[in-house]
């Protein structure tokens, strides 16, 4: 059994008094979402949080519904319900394919997109579908909230925009009527957090690409996006070789470092050859296929 | 002798005799009824935690323990200064900072002069919770001087390497065995040597040679390790609730290392959540929870946490081995010479008999038939936890049966020859048995070919490789691996086998109450074999009384009789025997009983199950429970014959036994991302006589999920500066369910001729046979890319670099 340090806990009754609990007590307060993150590193001693603010009573972070052009998905909305959502997988394969391959059922049914978001691990597999499909976040704290990209939202591993006093509330994704999605992932084990993964949109129209999304995780790709891929291809019929191409082009955008999961040479070679299957995938999803 | 006989059933539904009936054990352990060493309270009942070393080698400059001893709630707190300053009325060694390890070497219980792997133990904090003991760990003060750690075990022997021991006095890494050796050999050298070398010479032979890992792993049984010791100053009696293997061995060493009186010490070792040999060793945390309550005077808990398990017990394998094996072109076996660079870690605390400082490594040779065979094994200390034989490895034979079916496959590559057909050629021959091995070992029966044709016909191997040809023409790159493995197990015969002196033989003791209900008392412990279920049925078999009807204590040393443990799949061969052997004694007395009874001689009398009668006139006879409340009766026994139906016995075997099987993997290799999925895996064991198949069956199933863990994931490596890059589950991964496919088994039943009803023994049989086949499989998946060898785990990463041609060194961190 590993034991945690001393802890205090607070429940919060709404969003409201989760700011003012965090503002009452401070940087050394954080909040509580499904846990699975942050009492794992509890536990191993590497956080000590000196007060923990429970999210989970609050129904006003939950749901995922449509707003005009875009699919809502409340912070505290589990792994568990994202995979099952039919509204998630009406406009977009890539949340089934990748919430199938994310943790395991345990985790899936605590943990929540608002956490995973705000963990911000470099390996996080839902930051790099939140960055494929260009999604944005709604961050509250007592001054009002406000809307931010994925694309400008984490700082570094671990680090986000989101300040002592905030949280994040939702997370937005504009709908994109005829895109094809996929995700691929490579782990070690079921299970495990990824060696790397790729999730990409693409949009076909007219024989050419018109629009397109890909995020990759794990592989230390700059705000989990690979902007110059993306651009190669809009306009350009979506062929083998040019996708190819475009997972190259996705691989050069990443950094990783070598690790028990892979040495550098392996994880480039997945940024490309997972983007290259994922591109494959959701431009024959986009056509039709 | 064998199972097929027509087993009776009893009222309850159980055979009375061989055969699958449900574990009796299961009922507790399915209902979270399990008694664990976690669940043990003593009134009173103080806890503790250990400070490990965050490095993997430094000097100790100071400990400062004072603000952890402020803490409220802290009632001690010791370090190896302190326990230096007790002396220790004992053999071995003079103070209580040291313990001896099951190899003969000393191990720190609590670092004094350096630490030397990350995780030892530092200090040691009793409190008034499980807490509480852990905060004040964080409040003691070390201030450590960091030496250079040695962490490549290639270069524990290189001139100007750190010195780990100087404890010793020592003036390099190597290790010598209480035999005075240096390095352990086994087989004939010059005339392996000669062959080798003729082979080479001799344009119709192949020698092939190939460096291959076996690297380390950890057993990481679900339950981690802990004690509860309790001193009582009044009666002066020990009492200790401990997870151990291997309880009387356990109370003899605490006798030894403690200077305690042996009469005054009792070893209760409840139900244990999965040993695998993790639960071997006497550790550093058992050992301070009983200085803990001599310190106290109170019960004192300690138990392990997930991470502390995982770094600082017994790891298994670690075997750097370079194989050559020489063959005609035709494929006739001729020779095979191994050597071993085997890394013991810091202290040389290798669980084993003392003639054996390799295990039964030097059963290399395997399941074919040629004529030389040598190894030598050079063991080094290096800056990591020590340990060495644990995992269900059957003292080392895992890594020997991995070796030498790795190089089959690597010969058989190098032929260019389908790897059964080369198998086939080579196999032992029933009519050979018992057979002598190059290095030594008796194999006791078996029918190998016959095994082989039936993993084969269940595979469908020909079609197999037909839909590999037909998928490689396509780009698709399926694998087919096979492994034939023979184990030596049930250690072992007295003459030559004993840890720290103490012999392998077994005690057991058989009471048969007055209503003919009966106790049997093992020596032997479980961990999850089924010893509740299973030795019930031997002494069913043996006197016909029904399995539900004898209750098998086990794992309290004050109420079994002494015996060296579970661990190497000795339970059936040793104890197995001895419940048989104890049951007869039982029944030659019944028969004395019986005849006095029946108003005749013993001789007149025939043996039916459960029951003696008159030869020629079936009607008249006693069943044993009738004899039994006889034999506590008024009835006038015959001179010198005592009364009641008890007896005891010690079991000494002639020889080990030697099951065996063929285990046949086929996997799918996806070369764009190096991901394995194993699609099929068939397993034919051949342990000789099945008491429960059902069991059996079971036992292979865990052995087989371990095989594939081990292939595809399990790894413990360092980086350079000493780090445990293995310390928790989510980077020691262990297989699941999804990685495992639906196993197809299958049997042949060649018993044992020396072993009282033929059983061989099966616990680590799987665990033995199939990482080679997994291995294999996914080697020839690639052989196309020209890959031989690559090392476990096969991860996809690792995969993907062997077809680059640049497999993964997996003993360092990946870089
Ligand atoms: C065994 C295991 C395997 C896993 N495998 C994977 C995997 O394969 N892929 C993967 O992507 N992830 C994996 N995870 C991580 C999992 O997805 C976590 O659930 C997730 O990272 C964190 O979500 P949570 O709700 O549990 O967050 P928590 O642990 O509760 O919180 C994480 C952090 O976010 C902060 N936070 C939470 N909610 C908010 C909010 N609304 N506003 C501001 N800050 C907030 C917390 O204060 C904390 O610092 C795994 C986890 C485990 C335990």
């Amino acid at each position: 059994m590993q034991t945690p340090a001393p802890v205090d806990y607070a429940r919060a009754t709404s969003v409201a008094d989760a700011i003012a609990l965090l503002e009452k007590h401070g940087e050394e307060a954080r909040l509580l979402a499904g846990g699975h993150s942050l009492l794992p590193m509890m536990k191993l001693r590497l956080a000590r949080p000196e007060i923990l603010i429970d999210l989970n009573d609050l129904d006003e972070l939950r749901g995922i519904r449509i707003e005009g052009d875009e699919i809502v998905v409340g912070a505290m909305v589990t792994h568990a319900e994202i995979l099952d959502s039919p509204v998630l997988a009406e406009h977009y394969a890539i949340f089934r394919e990748a919430e199938k391959v994310i943790a395991d059922p345990i985790v899936r049914n605590k943990g929540t997109i608002g956490g995973s978001m705000c963990q911000a691990d470099p390996s996080e597999d839902l930051s790099a579908v939140g960055s494929a499909l260009k999604g944005s976040v709604v961050i509250q704290g007592s001054g009002g909230k406000r809307t931010l990209a994925l694309r400008e939202f984490h700082e570094g591993p671990y680090e986000t925009k989101v300040g002592d006093a905030e949280i994040l509330t939702e997370v937005r994704f504009p709908i994109r009527p005829g895109a094809g999605s996929a995700y691929e992932k490579v782990e070690r084990r079921v299970g495990d957090w990824p060696v790397a993964s790729v999730g990409v949109f693409v949009v076909v129209a007219g024989g050419v690409v018109t629009d397109c999304g890909i995020g990759l995780t794990a592989v230390g790709a700059e705000h989990f996006c690979a902007p110059d891929a993306e651009a190669y291809l809009i306009g350009k019929a979506p062929t083998e070789e040019n996708l190819a191409a475009a997972a190259q082009l996705a691989a050069d955008a990443c950094t990783p470092y070598a690790d028990q999961r892979g040495p550098v040479d392996y994880k480039l070679h997945l940024a490309c050859e997972l983007t290259l299957r994922a591109l494959r995938k959701a431009a024959a999803s986009s056509q039709g296929a | 002798m064998t199972a097929v006989e027509e087993v009776p059933l009893s009222a309850a539904g159980n055979p009375i005799g061989f055969g699958s009936m449900r574990r009796v054990e299961d009922a507790r352990f399915v209902r979270g009824q399990g008694n664990y060493v976690d669940d043990v309270n003593l009134p009173g009942m103080l806890h503790s935690a250990i400070l490990r070393s965050p490095h993997a080698h430094a000097r100790i400059v100071s400990i400062d323990a004072s603000a952890a001893e402020a803490l409220p709630g802290v009632v001690a707190v010791i370090t190896g200064k302190i326990l230096e300053g007790i002396p220790r009325p004992s053999l071995l060694g003079d103070n209580f900072a040291w313990m001896p390890t099951l190899s003969y070497d000393t191990q720190a219980v609590l670092a004094t002069d350096k630490v030397r792997f990350q995780g030892q133990e530092v200090a040691y904090v009793i409190a008034e919770s499980r807490y509480i003991a852990k905060d004040a760990l964080e409040l003691i003060d070390v201030e450590y001087e960091i030496l250079e750690p040695v962490m490549d075990a290639k270069r524990a022997l290189d001139a100007g390497a750190p010195i780990i021991r100087d404890d010793k006095g020592q003036t390099d890494n190597s290790i010598t065995d209480v035999h005075g050796n240096k390095t352990w050999e086994s087989g004939n050298a010059e005339s392996t040597a000669a062959a080798i070398a003729a082979a080479k010479a001799d344009p119709n032979c192949v020698v092939v040679t190939q460096e291959i890992m076996y690297p380390r792993v950890h057993p990481a049984p679900m339950e981690t390790c802990g004690s509860v010791s309790y001193l009582d100053k009044v009666t002066g009696q020990l009492t200790m609730y401990t997870t151990t293997q291997a309880p009387h061995a356990h109370r003899t060493v605490y006798a030894m290392v403690a200077g305690l009186p042996e009469q005054k010490i009792r070893i209760i070792s409840p139900d244990i959540g999965g040993g695998f040999g993790n639960k071997v060793p006497v550790y550093p945390g058992y050992v301070l929870s009983v200085i803990g309550t001599i310190v106290t005077g109170k019960p004192v808990k300690w138990m392990e946490d997930r991470n502390e398990n995982l770094v600082s017990t017994g790891f298994a394998r670690d075997y750097h081995m370079t194989a050559s094996i020489a063959a005609t072109k035709e494929g006739k076996i001729l020779a095979v010479d191994v050597d071993v660079l085997a890394d013991h870690g810091a202290f040389n605390g290798v669980a084993q008999p003392t003639n054996y400082p390799a295990g039964f490594f030097n059963i290399f040779s395997g399941s074919y038939d040629y004529p030389d065979a040598h190894c030598k094994v050079t063991p080094v200390y290096t800056n990591k936890a020590p340990g060495g034989v644990a995992y269900a490895c059957s003292f080392r034979i895992t890594e020997a049966a991995y070796v030498i079916e790795r190089v089959v496959d690597c010969l058989a590559q190098e032929l260019q020859m389908d790897p059964a057909d080369l198998r086939l050629k080579n196999l032992l021959r029933p009519e050979q048995f018992p057979y002598m091995s190059p290095t030594g070992w008796e194999y006791d029966s078996g029918e190998y070919e016959k095994t082989m044709r039936v993993a084969m016909d269940i595979a469908g191997y020909d079609e197999l490789r037909r839909e590999q040809a037909e998928k490689r023409a396509k780009g698709e790159y399926m694998g087919i691996g096979i492994s034939f493995f023979t184990e030596g197990v049930g250690a072992g015969p007295r003459r030559d086998m004993d840890i720290l002196g103490l012999g392998m033989a077994d005690g057991i003791e058989l009471r048969v109450h007055p209503t003919g209900k009966a106790q049997l008392r093992l020596s032997v412990q479980s961990q999850g074999q089924g010893h509740e279920t299973t030795f019930a049925q031997i002494v069913a078999h043996e006197l016909g009384i029904p399995p539900e009807d004898i209750e098998v204590l086990h794992g309290d040393t004050d109420n079994t009789p002494f015996g060296l443990g579970t661990y190497g799949s000795r339970s059936t061969p040793v104890s197995g025997a001895a419940a048989s052997v104890v049951a007869r004694k039982v029944r030659d007395r019944a028969r004395i009983v019986a005849a006095a009874a029946l108003e005749c001689a013993p001789d007149d009398l025939d043996w039916e199950l459960g029951r003696w009668y008159v030869k020629g006139d079936r009607e008249r006879g006693k069943t044993i429970a009738e004899i039994a409340l006889l034999s506590h009766s008024s009835l006038e026994l015959p001179e010198g014959v005592e009364g009641h139906l008890d007896a005891t016995a010690v079991y000494n075997p002639p020889n080990l036994t030697y099951p065996y099987g063929c285990y046949i993997c086929v996997v799918d290799v996806d070369p764009g991302t190096g991901q394995v999925k194993i699609r099929r895996f068939i397993a034919v064991d051949d342990c000789g006589t099945r008491i429960n198949p059902m069991i059996v069956e079971g036992q292979v199933h865990g052995g087989l999920a371990d095989g594939v863990g081990m292939a595809l994931m399990e790894l413990i490596a360092f980086d350079t500066d000493g780090n445990n890059l293995g310390g928790s589950f989510m980077d020691y991964l262990l297989p699941t369910a999804v990685e495992c496919p639906d196993w197809e088994l299958g049997e042949t039943v060649t018993p044992s001729p020396h072993h009282p009803i033929g059983a061989k023994g099966v616990g680590e049989s799987a665990t033995v046979g199939s990482p080679a086949a997994v291995v294999n499989a996914v080697i020839d998946a690639l052989s196309p890319f020209g890959v031989r060898h690559a090392d476990m785990p096969l991860t996809p990463a690792n995969v993907w670099r062997a077809i680059q041609g640049n497999a993964i060194r997996v003993d360092m961190a990946v870089e």
